[in-house]
């Protein structure tokens, strides 16, 4: 492949309807930031079924959480608070031209989030065999609490919702690498590595809300 | 918002006039040709004629399953379809004309249309997610056209559970999932909406030569993005409850039906500002275009539509007035309901102190918006009355809240749907309608608008319950006439898309400024180029200065290697957003 001069590879990404690329980067930065509003309302919805819930059964979440593994939920916020940090050091990279160290640091994030998935399946299937289900299909008997399935149903839609969101940014970050490999970012265009990071930290963000509110009810 | 220190800079600009071309022979309809570039279009005029076409097509499904219905209350009982049947049909002619129409209709259709080209930009930001956005509405429909006949739905538009979460009728699944799906279409294009605004305006198009079309639509994103992931959260725990019994929606495993309620208003209340904002956006437009004249309050106006979409996010608890909530919760409610009637009104007056010593011109498009101020008033002042909370036990889920409906929805927003499609009808396809037809079609839609809902409401206030199929024989006369209208309204409606078709095919060529407005879109060619502009637009009045001479709207930034020398420099504020 022949490489593209300096001014042609510079404007090899720029939208025939955009004036210049920091009107390109504005317009997809704030797009991003705007649809991350609908994100957090999206989960609001979830968030307001939880608060409604626990204010008519306070003593359901003290018990039902016990059920929860603090350990494994903290491990796991150290996880996505460590990917956090890595996808913020691959847009740092991306804007210094290092394209190794973009590559190597979207490895990591896309290691740390499939670890995070990891230990939520262990969760998951650990309590599936003690019958913790939700709604009706809910036949653990180890909670002395009539609505206990109702906790539950809240906690598979979080963390269920949570962990499709997780999975979907494994996706994003691998479909970045692969076009990192392909050199389409420098210095002068990263937008999506941005943006991305941006996504994935609004996906660590609901996380570090879940987990106290889920895990360590006291 | 622009930065206070930028937005006072100035700048200087080199500029000419450009006069657009008339007729020009090419332009965005037949620059790509084939059925494949149309599929694949990424120009944000050509996916507006694409949502016209869908939602031409849902308001005509739904618009005959109207009939039905008004056809079966011609007489007290069973005419030829049965109670089930019933359910169903004004379940789907609910669900279409809301979901697949109204939301859709203004923004989608003509805001997809008009925004770039009133902004003086190429596209909108995000092209390929428009397009994205039209597939998703139409994977949307495909779901609910199989719900549909696959059983279909009886719920009513509401979904109410538990009925909705238990029911074994029909495909509740396939329509709530259709809908959840639309809702993605509805956010992708709000987004793209304020991204568009915010980042893509022509130099010297600052926030207040903005015009208020562009406020209506920004308005309507905000709610758009702010409203409507908590109906896709709604309908995917209402998924779930049907799926998995999740119970947090269904009493029989313990769950809560008025928080479903709760959730469900707390989209469908600002929805239907999603609905009618947009179209006070357009009735501006066309209340100054043919009053020739300043519009009155501009900031009254624009800051209004900002303060229906905030109050619009508080009052959603109206709809349950009769639902069990705390009489305390009944009364701030009620209370932020009247609310709403302050910037509606605060419109409204504006827009007939614009028309006060106006060189009034009572074109078709200015004829359906003084039909919107007539209809949507009566509509507006219904809806207080159902928010006044003793009134409304009385009149709950009878026919008084269906007349209010259509008469806001209808003669509000289908009229200013209606002004806007006339008024931007020369722009978008670069042909006239027959003004004399249009104007009489005008008339029948009105008089058959009138005759369907009007009884209505006496039907409401004397006790007839909304969603029965039969009904006690003191109420057949108010039904045979509002049936009757029904009638004259399609009629109406099959007139228009008569000399509609008419004018695409034999319509006298529009000019570029028809109607001698000065609003940016106006200053480009009919139909418009491929690119919106051949140049780049530089704007120093506001879009609604008739005092001031055609030639200073259309200036654009001289060409520095061109033929044509710059005729004057102007200054013109600049902010981060304004590129040149």
């Amino acid at each position: 492949m022949s490489q593209p001069s300096a001014v042609e590879e510079k404007l090899e990404h720029l939208q025939h309807h955009f004036i210049d690329s920091d009107q390109q980067f504005e317009a997809s930065k704030l797009g991003m930031w705007i649809f991350l509003v609908t994100e957090i309302l999206f989960f609001g919805g979830l968030f307001a079924a939880y608060i409604v819930y626990r204010s008519w059964y306070p003593e359901l979440y003290l018990l039902a959480s016990e059920e929860l593994d603090v350990f494994w939920g903290a491990v796991n916020t150290f996880v996505l608070i460590g990917s956090s940090l890595t996808v913020a050091m691959a847009i740092r990279s991306a804007q210094l031209n290092q394209i190794r160290g973009l590559i190597i640091n979207l490895w990591i994030t896309i290691g740390l989030a499939v670890t995070f998935m990891v230990i939520k399946y262990f969760e998951y299937a650990e309590k599936i065999e003690k019958g913790i289900l939700p709604g009706a299909h809910y036949s653990y008997d180890g909670i002395a609490h009539e609505k206990a399935n109702i906790f539950f149903s809240i906690y598979y839609m979080m963390t269920g919702l949570h962990g499709i969101h997780v999975l979907v940014g494994i996706g994003l970050m691998v479909w970045l690498v692969f076009k990192a490999k392909k050199k389409v970012f420098h210095s002068g265009y990263y937008t999506p590595v941005e943006i991305t990071g941006l996504y994935w930290h609004l996906v660590d963000v609901i996380w570090i809300f879940l987990f106290p509110l889920l895990y360590l009810i006291d | 918002m622009a930065t206070n220190d930028e937005s006072k800079k100035v700048r200087k600009l080199q500029v000419r006039r450009f006069k657009p071309e008339e007729n020009p022979e090419k332009h965005y309809l037949n620059e790509e040709k084939g059925l494949w570039a149309w599929m694949t279009t990424v120009d944000h005029k050509k996916i507006g004629l694409m949502y016209l076409g869908s939602i031409v097509f849902f308001f005509f499904v739904a618009g005959v399953l109207a009939l039905l219905l008004r056809t079966e209350l011609l007489t007290p009982a069973r005419s030829f379809m049965d109670a089930d049947m019933y359910n169903q049909v004004f379940t789907l002619h609910g669900a279409i004309m809301i979901f697949f129409f109204l939301v859709p209709s203004v923004p989608a259709v003509l805001g997809n249309f008009i925004l770039p080209l009133q902004l003086g930009a190429k596209d909108v930001a995000f092209p390929r997610l428009n397009l994205a956005s039209y597939y998703i509405y139409v994977i949307g429909a495909l779901f609910t056209l199989f719900a549909i006949f696959t059983g279909g739905v009886d719920t009513g538009w509401t979904f109410y559970t538990p009925y909705s979460s238990t029911t074994s009728g029909g495909n509740i699944m396939a329509m709530t999932f259709g809908i959840f799906i639309l809702g993605f279409s509805s956010i992708l294009t709000g987004i793209n909406f304020m991204v568009t605004i915010h980042k893509m305006r022509s130099p010297g198009i600052t926030w207040n030569k903005l015009p208020l079309n562009l406020w209506g639509l920004y308005a309507t994103s905000i709610i758009q993005i702010l409203a409507t992931p908590v109906l896709a959260i709604t309908l995917l725990l209402l998924t779930m409850e049907r799926m998995l019994s999740i119970g947090i929606f269904d009493p029989a495993i313990g769950g809560d039906p008025v928080l479903y309620q709760h959730f469900f208003w707390f989209y469908s209340h600002p929805a239907v500002y999603i609905m009618i904002v947009p179209g006070f956006g357009i009735i501006s437009e066309v209340i100054s275009t043919f009053s020739r004249k300043v519009i009155f309050g501009y900031w009254a106006i624009a800051l209004s539509s900002l303060a229906i979409a905030f109050i619009g996010f508080l009052v959603w608890g109206h709809h349950m007035f009769t639902a069990g909530q705390s009489s305390l919760a009944n009364m701030v409610f009620s209370f932020l309901t009247f609310l709403v009637g302050i910037p509606t009104g605060i419109k409204i007056f504006n827009w007939l102190a614009t028309m006060y010593k106006g060189s009034i011109d009572l074109k078709t498009p200015m004829v359906y918006a003084l039909v919107f101020l007539f209809l949507f008033t009566i509509g507006g002042f219904t809806g207080i009355m159902l928010g006044a909370l003793a009134v409304d036990i009385h009149l709950h889920d009878t026919y008084y809240v269906v007349a209010h409906f259509h008469y806001v929805m209808m003669g509000g927003m289908v009229m200013a749907f209606l002004a806007g499609l006339h008024y931007w009808w020369p722009k978008m396809f670069g042909k006239m309608y027959s003004e004399f037809w249009a104007k009489i079609t005008c008339a029948v839609i009105f008089v058959g608008f009138n005759m369907t809902f009007l009884p209505q409401f006496v039907m409401g206030a004397q006790g007839m319950p909304r969603r029965y199929f039969n009904y006690i024989d003191q109420f057949q006369s108010f039904h045979q006439f509002s049936t009757i209208g029904a009638y004259i309204m399609g009629v109406g409606f099959v007139m228009m898309a008569a000399y509609m078709i008419h004018s695409l095919v034999k319509g006298k060529p529009a000019s570029s400024n028809p109607w001698g407005s000065r609003a940016l879109e106006w200053q480009t060619s009919s139909p418009v180029p491929l690119h919106n502009f051949e140049h780049t637009p530089v704007i120093i009045n506001g879009p609604y200065d008739y005092h001031k001479p055609m030639s200073e709207f259309q200036l654009g930034i001289a060409a520095k290697h061109g033929h044509h020398h710059a005729e004057e420099e102007v200054a013109v504020k600049v902010s981060k957003q304004e590129k040149e």
